[in-house]
């Protein structure tokens, strides 16, 4: 036992209200569903059901559709810029107010730590809100042109990595640029946006600015190709940007598309190497690794390996994993059976390519989705860990002798989210930024966001970018 | 020089360009990286149980001091009886570590504490500033350890520190460790005054080079005084340096550390960057004095369920 043996310090679930099951937030109210069918959603870290929620159906989507247009030719679309910044504003502040329940909220359904969900998710939510409440107004200023129109109804699929956040990045500037929008969160994760449905009610928005419609790829699938539909936002797997990519082809549709990644964090020989074994956890065990700009291949230049990966064994037996709800977790429950299977497979992949594998001792629970930060060594470009997205905690070291070699393996992916580069020499993190092929590079740090910063990717990892000023252009007819 | 340099590191200390040339080549320390993680780790919720051994851990590390113009034998003698049993309505309630007092004082303490583990702490070498000539740095030194001292806290010269003059520095703890003798020698660095997280590393090694036995933030007379990131990256270099050497060396933590909360903090940095071997007296110790009565108060309200007054802890 250690000498220091922290107590469970669990944050109350009581401070939740989950009913046993939720319709469909179509045009204002939670209506019951036409054509769709139920299913549960369970907590990832227990496996217990925590409601039941609707997979909708095209006549259900159609209605959301349907609500999200009459919204926009009504009130919302003659509304000023002024009076949509206002109800924007009153959204992030019931998100400020309401953030604990939604930290809570995000956590049991998620599975993520709730360090995490009141540190980084919902502060950030708020934040998405305020900035682009400030947009709303002085839309003629962001380079658009003098009188920038919106597009119309926006249908957006979002993941269940970042519930919450995925739908404040989506719904913030697409209704503070004049849209309206039917959103569909993950199937393993519809609570915090039906949760969200309850906010808008509250926000007093009107009817049908905001729809939010569950259920699983079909409804996403339904929604997309709806030919009611201006505008399409996904943030998720490089498979299902290709099929709607394909889908949306030959339409009036605009697409963002928003997805995997296999970032490189870079290492070099004059890097602050205690901050750069905390950027290498932030960056590949900051939320179980579900992240799509997860710094998942760390390139070390090979004169520092040693002394940088004792640093980081060493670190990693100091992380606490188990449950989300305790405030000293750092690493919480797997988001689905089918997520730990996936990873599970590619790291025994990972393995019999001959990659050396390491956990710190770590007690996983008994019940729920588990799996042990991981470190894989010796691992070499060819291999499929070191080139698919595993999106867990597993890192996959590479070495490095020359900035052009770290350059070229950095670059050497389908994907180009993020990047990360640690190093002392200011010049040498404007050289490389000006080579790595990703949309973000951080400079000595990971994981770090930001409203005020646009993010998206190059190459295989989407098109269009998200947050800043930049963001407003996918939601604008320009 | 009694001083044994470790093993590996003789030809750092040839001269002040080699010296330099160790000191330069330590990794760099990120300041945001630094202070992020002090702030992540400053979010960690201890409770219950937990908190019942951090408070009594945190007691047995006060270093209760006193270092005022003002200071009498009799104020050194009350600090000394609240050092021996900080609640007297409570006799589970561990004594401090140590009494931290001026040279002349020492005597007084001594004898205050006849018969107790509680070590007496001198203040040496011209404190706080450090401004003197070396010979009278020692004869202050000795001084204090012939009255009676078993722990010397000695200032380095921030000046020569600042104009690169290393070995002149690390001259001057060798010189004040032998002046010791057998007394634990701490070292103060005076962080406020290094200034960069980047200074406060190469101290901590060129410190621990020289001989000392804890390397401690600072004097209590400059602001900032110790901080939680500061604190960290000593402890991170106490950590390599045992890696490297095998000896390990002690961390305090020295001044404007007043709150019960913020004390179990430091602890947490203790245990998550550093380990459990610096998770005792002979590893971390608090330079403070109202931080005792908080650490008090806050351990009878969690035996008791409520806060006693502030009339209910004695002041010294």
């Amino acid at each position: 036992m250690p000498t220091f043996d922290y107590a469970p310090a669990p944050e109350s679930p009581s401070i939740v209200d989950i009913q046993p099951s939720y319709g469909l937030f179509i045009g204002g109210e939670m209506v019951e569903p036409v054509d769709g069918t139920r299913f549960k959603t369970v907590n990832p870290a227990t496996e217990e059901v925590l409601s039941e929620v609707v997979a909708a159906g095209p006549e259900d989507v159609d209605r959301a559709v349907a609500a999200a247009r009459a919204a926009y030719d009504g009130a919302w679309s003659r509304l000023s810029g002024r009076d949509r910044g206002k109800y924007l504003y009153r959204l992030a502040r019931i998100v400020q107010e309401r953030s604990r329940e939604l930290a809570v909220l995000e956590s049991i359904d998620n599975g993520k730590p709730i360090r995490e969900s009141r540190d980084v998710d919902v502060p950030l939510v708020a934040a998405h809100f305020f900035y682009y409440a400030g947009w709303a107004d002085k839309l003629a200023y962001a380079g658009f042109g003098a009188d920038p129109r919106p597009l119309g109804v926006a249908a957006q699929v979002i993941p269940w990595n970042f519930p919450l956040l995925m739908l404040a990045w989506k719904i913030a500037p697409a209704l503070a640029c004049g849209n309206t929008v039917v959103l569909k969160p993950a199937e393993t994760t519809p609570l915090t946006a039906l949760a969200f449905a309850d906010i808008c009610r509250q926000a007093d928005l009107p009817p049908g600015v905001v729809n939010i419609v569950t259920g699983a790829g079909e409804t996403g699938r339904t929604l997309v190709e709806h030919r009611g539909v201006d505008k399409v936002a996904f943030t998720g797997s490089t498979e299902v940007g290709r099929q709607i990519a394909r889908s949306v082809a030959g339409t009036r549709k605009k697409v963002t598309l928003e997805l995997g990644g296999k970032a490189a964090n870079v290492v070099f020989d004059d890097a602050p190497l205690d901050q750069a074994v905390e950027g290498i956890v932030n960056g590949i065990f900051f939320n179980q690794g579900h992240v799509c700009c997860a710094g998942s291949r760390l390139l070390v230049q090979e004169s520092v390996a040693d002394e940088l990966l004792a640093g980081l064994k060493r670190r990693l037996t100091t992380l606490r994993l188990g449950d989300p709800l305790d405030k000293n977790t750092d690493i919480g429950a797997i988001n689905s059976a089918e997520q730990l299977d996936k990873i599970r497979m590619l790291s025994e992949i990972g393995e019999t390519e001959g990659a050396e594998r390491w956990s710190p001792p770590c007690e996983l629970p008994e019940r729920g989705f588990w799996f042990p930060p991981t470190v894989f060594t010796g691992v070499s470009q060819s291999h499929r860990i070191a080139r698919e997205e595993i999106f867990g905690p597993v890192l996959s070291v590479l070495t490095f002798r020359t900035p052009t070699e770290a350059v070229e393996k950095a670059n050497n992916t389908p994907y180009g989210l993020s990047a990360g580069v640690w190093t002392e020499k200011g010049s040498r993190i404007l050289w490389m930024a000006q080579r790595l092929r990703a949309g973000v590079v951080w400079a000595n740090t990971f994981n770090r966001f930001d409203p005020t910063s646009p993010f998206g990717g190059y190459k295989e990892s989407g098109y269009g970018r998200e947050g800043g000023r930049h963001g407003l252009e996918a939601y604008l007819d320009v | 020089m009694t001083v044994t340099v470790p093993v590996g590191l003789a030809d750092v200390t040839a001269s002040n360009d080699t010296l330099r040339r160790f000191l330069h080549g330590l990794p760099g320390v990120d300041q945001v990286g630094v202070e992020a993680r002090a702030a992540m780790l400053a979010t960690r919720s201890i409770k219950t149980t937990a908190k019942a051994f951090a408070l009594d851990l945190a007691i047995r590390m006060v270093d209760l001091t006193t270092l005022e113009g003002q200071d009498t034998p009799g104020k050194v003698r009350a600090l000394c009886a609240k050092g021996r049993r900080p609640d007297p309505t409570d006799p589970t309630c561990p004594p401090v570590a140590a009494i931290c007092i001026y040279g002349d004082l020492v005597p007084t303490a001594v004898e205050a504490l006849a018969g107790s583990d509680i070590h007496v702490a001198a203040v040496a070498t011209a404190f706080p500033s450090g401004r003197a000539p070396l010979d009278v740095k020692l004869a202050d030194t000795k001084a204090a350890v012939a009255a009676g001292a078993d722990e010397i806290d000695m200032v380095i010269d921030r000046g020569a520190f600042l104009a690169g003059r290393y070995l002149d520095v690390y001259d001057e703890i060798a010189a004040t460790k032998q002046a010791s003798g057998d007394a634990h020698l701490k070292v103060i660095l005076e962080t406020g005054e290094l200034a960069t997280y980047d200074n406060v590393r190469r101290a901590s090694w060129l410190a621990m080079l020289a001989g000392g036995d804890f390397i401690k933030t600072s004097t209590g007379k400059v602001s900032p005084a110790a901080t939680l990131p500061v604190t960290l990256v000593m402890l991170e270099a106490a950590r390599d340096f045992r890696d490297q050497t095998g000896r390990q060396v002690g961390v305090k933590a020295a001044g404007g550390i007043r709150a019960a909360k913020d004390a179990v903090r430091y602890l947490v940095v203790v245990n998550e960057v550093a380990g459990d071997d610096w998770l005792s007296p002979d590893g971390f110790r608090f330079g403070a004095s109202s931080l005792l009565n908080d650490l008090l108060m806050q351990r009878q309200k969690l035996a008791t369920g409520h806060y006693a007054g502030p009339d209910y802890f004695t002041l010294d």
